[in-house]
């Protein structure tokens, strides 16, 4: 009986986060994030830098006790690094069980932009959209759907080694 | 009964299981050499037997409750009748193979199946054994028989003459102190509900009756049941664990009493038709020897098992709080104020953390004499198999390390001991042509020394080899090409290579190459290290340096630029500040100091890990002379932050996943919520000479 309460709680809520993203700005960009991976959103917290990572990867925090590395998500996405100031949020995600926190310039709000309002990212070959998985429209405004698990995927280590290489 | 607490009773026989198996084989191994069991013993024996007999037959595991049960009588017999003449080195053989046939179905149910091996074999072989046992003199015929259920001609006999398909009627008393009585019926109806029909059974209400507990306890659970086959019933109401006594009799259809049967139509109450009385009898006695043992024994309540999980992080969260109490009570916002209460209390709660920590840790720590006897049984088989005669000698047992660190010194431990026996101990006549004892010693002693633990095996045999060592590094390209003279110790360490096997053969049990280099790992990789001693003619002396715990490290905090680093301790030599001169610059540009007449290398951390810091003149830094492995470098670092006891993190997955970093063991959390790193001695080292 109460397994089965549990049940419709959880299932209420998955269908309560469905087309529910939080939203942030970068630049002049609004981004939006899949509610299912935010996990908190906290202020800008002391980084300890750790050596030899990209430079994107800005270090760890201790976010009560446990250890997250942090992702400058502008410098992940090859833009000039702004000055950290008091809208500077770290948003931490979790994805397949790995939490990390991407630090963006300011979180707006959480959005219900509906499957029919996302239209998939023309592909341009080199860019970096293969972040983005969807164009969301809000009004006339657009918002660009970040997908999560190339944010932080394999694909990517492939890219990191390779421009160790070419360090090297 | 139901399939969703079998596993979790599955988990909990197994571990039981394992830990009476343990014991098992502790005192067989100890009596064997003695040649004598003593009272306890034999009653300790019996009970893990009676223990392991009862709760396979509750999991339903036949095949081990019946070999169980076969090793009981035998220990019944030997307690009851004290036999003059035993082959102890028979007996350890049978009890030792029991131990095997059972330790092999719990690794097979651990590991998914639910299969039994046949145990009738061994079995029969204990039964020949006992009967070999009780044949050399004519036993009084009352204590003829040590259990009952041995017996089965005579059981067959008595049973049998109730007929085909009767009606039964079977009145059970467990005993007083086995809790959940009701549980226990319960899953006794269903032990037997596949050999009979038409069941019912008082108290009625056993599944949610609240006061079917006190009936049990006080009438016994009564049963009315038919078979065909009640001597099978017979043996599977036996197997019951916690079984106080049993009655099993028949009774006639009419016969049957109406009050206790309220789904029954009514029949009438009449006397039981056979008593079975002897089994009765039997049954009491053998329950009253076991409880004079449990008696003897009232410590096993006072132990629980906790998963490790919960202990780590029990661990974790009190780490935690020691550095939330930091923050609290080092909080900038106190500053400049007078707080005589606050400190009061603050100190009052430092106290508590700091016990708390300390209680957490010992909880953690696990005396190592499990791992050190179940070397025993190694040294025994391997000794009888190549015909030496070896001594095992223990020495510290007690001795306590982490639990982590005992998981990872098992396999080094029964590695070193196989080649003490195989290489090191001679054959007793090249022993007595060296004008030693026949029997080989092998000492195993641990103790603590500091942070560490040290654990000695040493042997009293042929000692290694210096020159064949030497041939065969040689050979195997081991030895540097601009090898000067090398000394005894260094060839000895040699042997800690990868790829070093000095037994041309290959035996059973030792010599397949993958050999002491595997050990050597093993024992790094949890912060230890490895020395060889020997003398030509004298023996062979393995030192192991293992960490009390791996969890938690004494550190020395440093800083470089913004980044906090932690040295373990243990590794670093000196501190000092930057001397005006003694620096030079070889022709590579490598930086050497020049200390005590002893020349080592610099290791700039802001160069090695590329941290940005105004601080890159020596003389406004300062060094730490830090050794592991035999290798040394001076680290240099901006400042000192201090010295205290850290609790090693590992970096989060993500970043691991990244970036194999170079001599990064992990993380930890300082004093005010800052994240400092916890630098990997050995690998930094070998990252440093390599670059």
């Amino acid at each position: 009986m109460a397994d089965l309460i549990t049940q419709d709680l959880f299932n209420g809520e998955e269908d309560t986060q469905k087309d529910k993203y939080l939203t942030f700005t970068m630049g002049n960009e609004e981004y939006g994030i899949d509610i299912k991976y935010v996990r908190e959103i906290v202020g800008l917290q002391e980084i300890t830098e750790v050596p030899e990572l990209p430079p994107y990867v800005k270090g760890i925090i201790n976010l009560r006790g446990n250890i997250i590395p942090v992702i400058d998500v502008r410098l992940r996405f090859k833009k000039p690094a702004i000055e950290y100031n008091d809208r500077t949020c770290t948003i931490v995600i979790d994805v397949q069980g790995i939490a990390v926190g991407l630090i963006v310039d300011a979180v707006a709000e959480v959005l219900t932009i509906p499957e029919q309002d996302v239209v998939t990212p023309p592909q341009l070959g080199n860019s970096q959209s293969h972040f983005i998985k969807g164009i969301g429209k809000v009004g006339d405004r657009v918002k660009l759907l970040l997908n999560c698990e190339k944010l932080l995927n394999d694909q990517e280590l492939d890219e990191i080694s390779k421009s160790l290489l070419e360090v090297e | 009964m139901s399939g969703i607490t079998r596993e979790a009773m599955l988990e909990m026989f197994i571990y039981e299981t394992v830990q009476l198996l343990e014991k098992l084989e502790e005192i067989t191994i100890r009596s064997e050499q003695t040649k004598a069991y003593s009272p306890e013993e034999l009653n300790e024996l019996f009970r893990v037997m009676h223990t392991i007999k009862g709760s396979a037959a509750m999991m339903e595991y036949q095949q081990i409750s019946r070999l169980a049960h076969s090793l009981e009588d035998l220990f019944h017999f030997i307690r009851e009748e004290k036999p003059v003449e035993i082959d102890f080195s028979a007996l350890t053989d049978l009890i030792l193979k029991g131990k095997d046939f059972i330790k092999r179905q719990l690794t097979g149910f651990e590991a998914g199946t639910d299969h039994e091996e046949d145990s009738e074999v061994l079995v029969a072989e204990i039964r020949s054994f006992l009967e070999d046992l009780k044949n050399p003199k004519t036993l009084p015929e009352e204590t003829g028989d040590p259990a009952p259920e041995s017996d089965a001609p005579e059981q067959e006999e008595s049973l049998g003459i109730w007929g085909e398909n009767r009606r039964y009627k079977v009145v059970v008393f467990f005993d007083e102190d086995c809790q959940m009585e009701e549980v226990r019926a319960y899953a006794l109806l269903h032990q037997i509900k596949d050999l009979v029909s038409d069941i019912s059974y008082l108290p009625w209400d056993i599944t949610d009756g609240s006061n079917a507990r006190e009936i049990i306890q006080k009438e016994g659970f009564t049963i009315f049941f038919r078979t065909e086959n009640p001597e099978a019933v017979h043996q599977r109401l036996l197997a019951t664990s916690f079984l106080k006594s049993l009655s099993f009799e028949a009774v006639d259809k009419q016969e049957s009493n109406p009050e206790v049967l309220p789904e029954e139509e009514p029949v009438k109450t009449g006397p039981a038709v056979q008593e079975a009385d002897k089994v009765e009898q039997q049954k009491d006695e053998q329950h009253r020897d076991d409880h004079s043992v449990a008696a003897g024994k009232p410590r096993q309540q006072s132990f629980i098992s906790v998963s490790i999980t919960k202990l780590d992080e029990l661990l974790n969260l009190v780490g935690e709080m020691v550095i939330a109490e930091a923050m609290v009570v080092q909080n900038p916002d106190l500053k400049d104020l007078r707080l005589d209460n606050f400190e009061k209390s603050a100190r009052q709660l430092n106290k508590i953390t700091s016990e708390i920590q300390d209680i957490v840790m010992s909880i953690r720590m696990v005396p190592l004499s499990a791992t050190f006897h179940q070397l025993n049984r190694i040294v025994r088989d391997m000794s009888r198999k190549l015909n030496k005669e070896i001594q095992l000698e223990i020495i510290g047992e007690e001795t306590e390390v982490d639990k982590n660190v005992i998981e990872h010194i098992s396999d080094p431990l029964i590695h070193l001991i196989r080649n003490a026996i195989d290489h090191g101990i001679e054959t007793p006549a090249e022993r007595a042509a060296a004008g030693k004892q026949a029997c080989g010693k092998i000492t195993l002693e641990a103790k603590n020394a500091g942070g560490d633990v040290l654990i000695i095996i040493k042997d009293d045999g042929r000692g290694l080899d210096r020159d064949t060592i030497l041939k065969k590094a040689k050979e195997r390209g081991l030895i540097p090409q601009n090898n000067k003279e090398l000394s005894d110790q260094e060839i000895f360490n040699l042997i800690l290579l990868p790829g070093f096997s000095t037994k041309d053969k290959v035996s059973e049990y030792s010599g397949r190459g993958v050999g002491m280099d595997v050990v050597k790992k093993n024992i790094e990789r949890i912060g230890g290290s490895v020395t060889v001693v020997s003398k030509p003619g004298q023996g062979t002396m393995f030192v192991l340096k293992i960490p009390l715990t791996l969890a938690i490290i004494d550190g020395i905090n440093i800083k470089v630029g913004k980044t906090c680093f932690t040295i373990p301790t243990i590794g670093i030599r000196s501190i000092f500040m930057p001397p005006e001169h003694d620096i030079t610059i070889d022709p590579d540009g490598n930086e050497l100091i020049m200390l005590r007449g002893e020349c080592h290398p610099i290791l700039r951390l802001h160069q090695f890990y590329k941290v940005q810091t105004e601080k890159t003149d020596f003389s406004a830094g300062i060094f730490i002379m830090v050794e592991q492995d035999g290798k040394t470098a001076c680290l240099f670092a901006d400042e000192l932050l201090g010295q205290q006891q850290v609790v090693i993190k590992s970096l989060p997955n993500y970043v691991r996943q990244l970036k194999q970093l170079r001599g990064i063991a992990g993380c930890t959390l300082l004093g005010d919520g800052s994240i400092s790193l916890v630098l990997d001695l050995s690998g930094l080292l070998d990252a440093f000479i390599a670059s």
